[in-house]
């Protein structure tokens, strides 16, 4: 492994994923990217592929089977043979998202009528009471962490409503997630321990689902069958897990990121504060694509030549949808937030075949979260530049967001 | 004014759903499938160009104008 120590000196063969400034805003570092190599190599952090422009990432995003998802998680360090646990990855691991055709498809067959906007409809309303609870919860301190009392406080509520698990394991199930997203990315042993906790934790919920079925979706996937048999209890395991691992410290990303922007760009907080219905809609895209949480990775099953670049067989590639959704070749003035934007075909959820399972579930999420604080809070502001931190690396988002309501 | 929705190209983002389920509506994965044989009013002619140009997927086209 690279020492990361060392400061980078060209970003096209060295660029560094976790570098502080990077995580901060790479948007920068896109851009210059963009222009004078496009597909960037690094050797840092196990060495990866970083596409920066949008025609690029859509086209690898559709390249099956040429790219693989069977090993997602790592889009840095790989986990070293003797703590790998093979009956765990692929299919079993996180379906779909760990899987290639032919278990991608029927798997997400499974768990997409799950997350239709009918589906998801119920949440909407326990996710409203939830954000006014938080709300009246910190409302009268005249200020709070937006990304700890707030964005990072829903998620994990909605997600553990909708899978029928309890709510008193909020707090668990954060801890879990960034240990597998955050600590874990560079640290595959703490990756592995938390991906154990997790697995660990609904292998029981499932045997308990299996004996008493409840209204629920861990129940649901217990009783899908797919060609006449039921699906086996590693691959609902595997899908549990994505839900957890997937649908929370993403969503409260942007809840984060969103909150980051209003409190730091005053113009738009106060046109927020009026805004009707078709504002709102393109302003929750608009946050999706300038603040996009998520970079996936697919590895290199067939040698592919792209952008001037030769792609071979076992490289990473990062799916690097938030830079291409500020190339200026798809989006006009994509480093400005346009928050009633019209032509938009942000892949802030991916493209192809593995666009995020939960993305409707995700934006109900943002709207509710965001409209609600709105109709609360409309005036705050950030109080301390200094102490905003940021994560970056899969998840990119606010950990630390002092605010002052009024 | 004709829109059409290619289901070789949709992935069930539903994003044109929710900006417009006048126009379109989504089956069980989400893919989405034109409303009134594609035929859009008068008054939602700017909701139909919003929806064709926020699909990732390219998969929604304007037939007639």
């Amino acid at each position: 492994m690279t020492d990361t120590r060392n400061p980078v000196e060209d970003l096209a063969g060295d660029y560094d994923i976790f570098d502080p400034g990077y995580v901060t805003d790479p948007v920068p570092a896109w851009a210059e990217l963009r222009g004078r190599c496009p597909i960037a190599h690094t050797e840092r952090w196990g060495g990866s592929w970083l596409p920066t422009r949008y025609d690029d990432v859509q086209a690898l995003a559709k390249m099956v089977p040429e790219l693989s998802s069977a090993n997602p998680g790592p889009i840095v360090v790989d986990v070293p043979e003797e703590l790998r646990r093979p009956e765990r990855e692929g299919y079993n691991g996180a379906s779909p998202i760990s899987a290639d055709p032919p278990e991608q498809t029927w798997t997400r067959r499974a768990l997409l009528p799950h997350f239709t906007p009918r589906a998801i409809a119920p949440q909407r309303e326990f996710t409203k009471v939830l954000c006014n609870e938080l709300i009246d919860g910190l409302i009268e301190n005249g200020g709070c962490d937006g990304a700890v009392d707030y964005a990072q406080q829903i998620p994990p509520r909605v997600i553990a409503h909708k899978l029928g698990v309890s709510g008193d394991m909020v707090d668990d199930f954060i801890e879990w997630v960034r240990g597998v997203l955050e600590l874990g990315l560079t640290r595959p042993e703490l990756r592995v321990k938390y991906g154990d906790i997790i697995r660990d934790f609904f292998a029981a919920e499932v045997i308990d689902r299996r004996q008493n079925p409840r209204d629920d979706l861990i129940t649901a996937l217990c009783q899908t069958e797919v060609d006449g048999e039921l699906l086996p209890d590693e691959v609902v395991i595997g899908m549990c897990n994505l839900q957890l691992v997937a649908g929370i410290d993403t969503t409260w990303s942007s809840i984060g990121s969103a909150l980051w922007h209003f409190s730091t760009h005053e113009d738009d907080r106060r046109r927020m504060a009026d805004a009707d219905d078709d504002l709102w809609d393109t302003a929750i895209e608009e946050l999706l694509r300038f603040y996009s949480p998520v970079t996936m990775a697919r590895t290199v099953m067939e040698p592919v030549e792209i952008g001037g670049v030769c792609l071979g067989v076992g490289d990473k590639v990062l799916m690097n949808f938030p830079g291409a959704n500020h190339d200026p070749e798809v989006f006009d003035y994509p480093d400005t937030v346009i928050l009633d934007r019209q032509r938009n075909r942000h892949i802030a959820f991916g493209a192809g075949i593995h666009r995020c399972a939960g993305s409707n579930l995700a934006r109900m999420e943002m709207e509710v979260s965001l409209r609600t604080w709105f109709e609360r809070i409309p005036e705050f502001t950030l109080t301390d530049p200094g102490a905003v931190t940021w994560a970056g690396g899969q998840v990119r988002g606010p950990r630390t967001l002092p605010l002052a309501f009024g | 004014m004709r829109i059409k929705v290619d289901a070789e190209k949709c992935e069930g983002h539903s994003r044109c759903y929710s900006l417009a389920p006048e126009l379109v509506d989504v089956d069980d994965l989400g893919n989405a499938f034109e409303l009134n044989d594609g035929e859009v009013p008068p008054e939602l002619e700017d909701r139909a160009r919003l929806i064709v140009d926020n699909c990732p997927e390219f998969a929604i086209l304007i037939t007639e104008e």
